[in-house]
């Protein structure tokens, strides 16, 4: 965890940036937008010492609104990003931001191995079970009967991806879920994950007003886990599997080994270079 | 044209060790070139092996002379064969005549008909049951002292060698080794009137891979991050790399795949430290999009692609030039970027080098292609020099409230500033973007981003080694990577038989200097354009920039046969 911040301490509005976001009126993202500021100021995290990795996707747009360093790369690809830049720079706080469909569809390898590597960093997936973006189509989070897209007009017809039991099979070491209707909370999460040491996923339940406007009803639906975290995996997978999808809180959190090299020159280019010598 | 096709290269000895995979064909060559270099040869061995690691074919196949060597020759003096199992599936490797002689082992069984149909003489020794004579003989020791002593290598040079390769095997084998040796020295083999002969240069040599050459240019140029993923042939880069990387404060991280691998290291450069990745074909198509968002977002890469026999899978384990294509026109958009290629194995070392800076100063990305040829071939030659470069990343370590991380500038690059810098807080995009880095859709930001991207390119000035350029006769030999050293040997032999040449090798393809090579091949009058692939890829680039005459020639070959200087020399007396 890095130093605290330099006085005057900066409050969340300070770590906003002043480009407005594309989101549509009453997205769940505004929400998280603001939960990552607010965490951001409980931490007191020097600005330049943040930096943001995304996808594409509505939810991938994230870095441009905060005032952090901050790579709004390709479709998928964020963790890998995220990979190299943590294990060239130990020193930062690494933040990945995305949705269902970059995280879990298109970069869904990226996700398991990000998730066994268990570098120190923090994943914000915003779920909302739609690819909003690309005007609406089926997510691996969307529901097998959900048959308001044109290219899958009978419904995807397929289990949904489970990202919570995935993350845990995969290794991630901290596993939350979180929801952009409860912002307090969502900010207590984010907190947690960022200094939890290792790999943090939080899934984050955050409503598309416009391609899915019944997620209106997710706020009567959300519930605290019956249970609390206990750090052993085979409780947290029965917790996962028991659970109806819109369970929110820690579900995961375990102190396991962070792949991190150190970077430490113990030779020189010149002393190698004796090898290739007559 | 005059006939140059019996003035071979004078002075050089070939040969060529085969057995199945796992038999130590390979390590026979390995210790036959230390040797040699102790002795105070120059050469190269290349080696030939089929996709599977053990039970396939092996061969290393060595050419050792008094004076650096940049190719194979076109046939081979001398021929040990281990067993005679999988001869068959690569014989064309290995062209033998009535001058050969073939050192083989009864016990493997009558020597094939492919060989000797040649009319090359056959020499029986036999490796196993002599082997066998020694606890823990093996019969490629005796095979190496049989062939050293047809090559007139000598013998305390042979023991040097074998206790360098065997380094770490302990000294039980290295005995049993050099017991086997002695034997095979001893069995009264005439030496053959073309051998190498003592030759002691005391200048100083390297005996170092392709590969291992691109991995030391990629230190050389400042790398300290890797991602990859194996793939053949270019996971020998990585494995040279790992352990190096953590000596000189670096690492690398063995990637899920190259999707991720090109993405880990944008993500590293992004984060200010140097940045590469290294794969082969396949591997290349797979990393493309990534390499669009490093051109966009300005994000310093290199990637070395070790190039194989394609498409798909194709020859995993040959050699073919025949990526220039996507790495010229592979990526989406309008992507301006570098193109390299090393021309000799030692000459990875600079080219690599060369790349990594370019890409630092340029902000951009640099595609080296070397190949399976370059790659997995050792040279024993001169130590490569070490340039400094006066090329480095233009960064910002003390930016205001104003900072534009694309602001415009007189050479198109814009200062960058890295992660942890106050005040120099921006967001790299791979969206279109304005001087900010705000995403942007305007016609006006994509116009002015497009030229800046294009212009820092080529207004680059990129000096004399964008080409290494040798004679001023009128008859033009163009090409580029690997294949340079078949084109200057060919160069040299056509010379020697009164032919007026000229070579133009390229290092640089993209941005193509196109003005520089117009000058190079003025007042020529007849320009070929050698390569190693099917397409014609390099001849139908430069065709596309008028680069050539409307009357020059394309003289491609595909692989997996190495490009042979007496096969150009052929061509081009054909053509006369």
């Amino acid at each position: 965890m890095n130093a605290p911040a330099t006085t005057p301490a900066l409050r969340a509005k300070d770590y906003k940036s002043d480009i407005k976001p594309i989101w549509c009126p009453g997205c769940g993202h505004f929400a998280v937008l603001a939960a990552a500021t607010k965490a951001l100021a409980h931490l007191g995290l020097p600005k330049e010492q943040v930096a943001l990795i995304s996808g594409i996707g509505c939810s991938s747009r994230l870095p441009a609104y905060i005032d952090s360093y901050g790579f709004h790369g390709v479709h998928g690809r964020a963790l890998a990003v995220a990979a190299g830049l943590k294990t060239a720079r130990p020193d930062l706080t690494v933040l990945i931001a995305g949705g269902d469909g970059d995280g879990f569809s298109i970069g869904g390898n990226h996700f398991l191995h990000a998730c066994r590597r268990n570098m120190d960093m923090t994943y914000i997936v915003m779920d909302n079970e739609v690819y909003g973006m690309t005007k609406g189509q089926a997510s691996p989070t969307t529901a097998p009967e959900w048959t308001h897209s044109k290219m899958t007009p009978h419904g995807t017809g397929m289990r949904r991806f489970q990202p919570a039991a995935m993350a845990l099979a995969a290794g991630a070491t901290w596993i939350a879920r979180g929801f952009s209707g409860d912002p307090s909370e969502l900010t207590r999460l984010l907190v947690e994950a960022i200094q939890h040491p290792g790999f943090s996923l939080l899934h984050v339940l955050s409503p598309c007003q416009t391609f899915r406007p019944e997620q209106k009803q997710w706020k009567e639906q959300v519930h605290p886990f019956a249970d609390s975290n206990t750090g052993d995996p085979v409780a947290a997978a029965q917790r996962i599997h028991a659970d109806d999808g819109m369970a929110l809180g820690l579900i995961y959190a375990n102190h396991l080994p962070v792949w991190q090299p150190r970077n430490q020159a113990t030779s020189s280019i010149a002393a190698l270079e004796e090898e290739f010598r007559v | 044209m005059p006939d140059a096709s019996i003035a071979a290269h004078s002075g050089s000895f070939s040969v060529a060790v085969t057995g199945s995979g796992g038999s130590g064909a390979v390590t026979t060559g390995l210790i036959l070139l230390e040797a040699a270099a102790h002795a105070g040869y120059f050469g190269m061995l290349s080696r030939s092996a089929g996709p599977q690691i053990r039970g396939g074919e092996s061969a290393a196949m060595l050419r050792l002379g008094p004076a650096p060597l940049a190719c194979m020759d076109d046939r081979f003096d001398l021929l040990v064969g281990l067993d005679w199992l999988n001869i068959a599936r690569f014989i064309d490797e290995i062209p033998l005549d009535r001058d050969s002689l073939v050192l083989a082992d009864p016990a493997a069984g009558t020597v094939p008909a492919v060989l000797t149909q040649s009319g090359a003489r056959v020499r029986e020794v036999p490796f196993k049951e002599l082997a066998g004579s020694v606890a823990d003989g093996r019969a490629n020791m005796v095979a190496l002292g049989a062939l050293a002593a047809a090559g007139g290598f000598p013998q305390d040079a042979l023991l040097a060698g074998l206790n360098a390769v065997l380094a770490g095997k302990g000294d039980r084998v290295r005995q049993a080794s050099s017991q086997c040796l002695t034997l095979g020295y001893e069995q009264g083999i005439e030496t053959l009137p073309r051998a190498a002969g003592a030759a002691r240069h005391p200048v100083a040599r390297w005996n170092i891979s392709g590969n291992e050459a691109c991995g030391l240019g990629a230190l050389r140029g400042g790398i300290r991050f890797v991602a990859a993923y194996p793939i053949t042939p270019a996971s020998e880069i990585l494995e040279w790399l790992a352990p190096r990387l953590e000596q000189v404060g670096g690492s690398l991280l063995q990637a899920e795949d190259e999707l991720a691998s090109i993405n880990m290291i944008i993500g590293a450069s992004f984060g200010g430290v140097p940045a590469l990745t290294a794969t082969s074909g396949p591997g290349l198509s797979l990393m493309t999009e990534g390499l669009g968002l490093a051109v966009a977002s300005e994000t310093p890469l290199t990637v070395i692609d070790v190039m194989r026999g394609g498409p798909s899978t194709g020859i995993p384990t040959k050699s073919e030039q025949v990526d220039l294509n996507i790495a010229l026109y592979g990526l989406h958009g309008d992507a301006p970027h570098l193109v390299l290629a090393p021309l000799t194995i030692s000459d990875c070392v600079f080219t690599t080098q060369w790349a990594v800076q370019l890409a630092e100063h340029l902000q951009t990305v640099a595609v080296v292609l070397s190949d399976q040829l370059l790659g997995q071939s050792r040279t024993i030659s001169p130590p490569p020099p070490n340039l400094e470069l006066p090329l480095v990343r233009r960064t910002l370590d003390t930016p205001d409230e104003t900072y534009r991380r694309y602001a415009p500038s007189a050479d198109g690059v814009s200062p960058m500033t890295v992660p942890g810098t106050p005040h120099g807080m921006y967001t790299a995009d791979g969206l279109e973007h304005n001087q900010r880095g705000t995403p942007s859709s305007r016609a006006s930001d994509h116009l002015e981003h497009l030229d800046k991207r294009l212009h820092k390119i080529t207004a680059h000035d990129f000096g004399a080694h964008w080409a290494e350029m040798s004679g001023d006769g009128e008859i033009a030999l163009l090409t580029w990577g690997s294949s340079s050293g078949a084109v200057r040997e060919a160069a040299a032999r056509l010379e020697a038989a009164g032919a007026s040449v000229r070579v133009v090798a390229l290092r640089l393809l993209m941005p193509l200097q196109s003005d520089a090579l117009r000058d190079a091949l003025a007042g020529c009058s007849r320009v070929w354009v050698i390569e190693q692939n099917h397409g014609r890829q390099l001849f139908h680039y430069l065709k596309s920039f008028d680069a050539l005459p409307s009357d020059a020639h394309s003289l491609a070959r595909p692989g997996p046969l190495p490009l042979r200087p007496g096969d150009i020399v052929a061509a081009l007396t054909e053509e006369a």
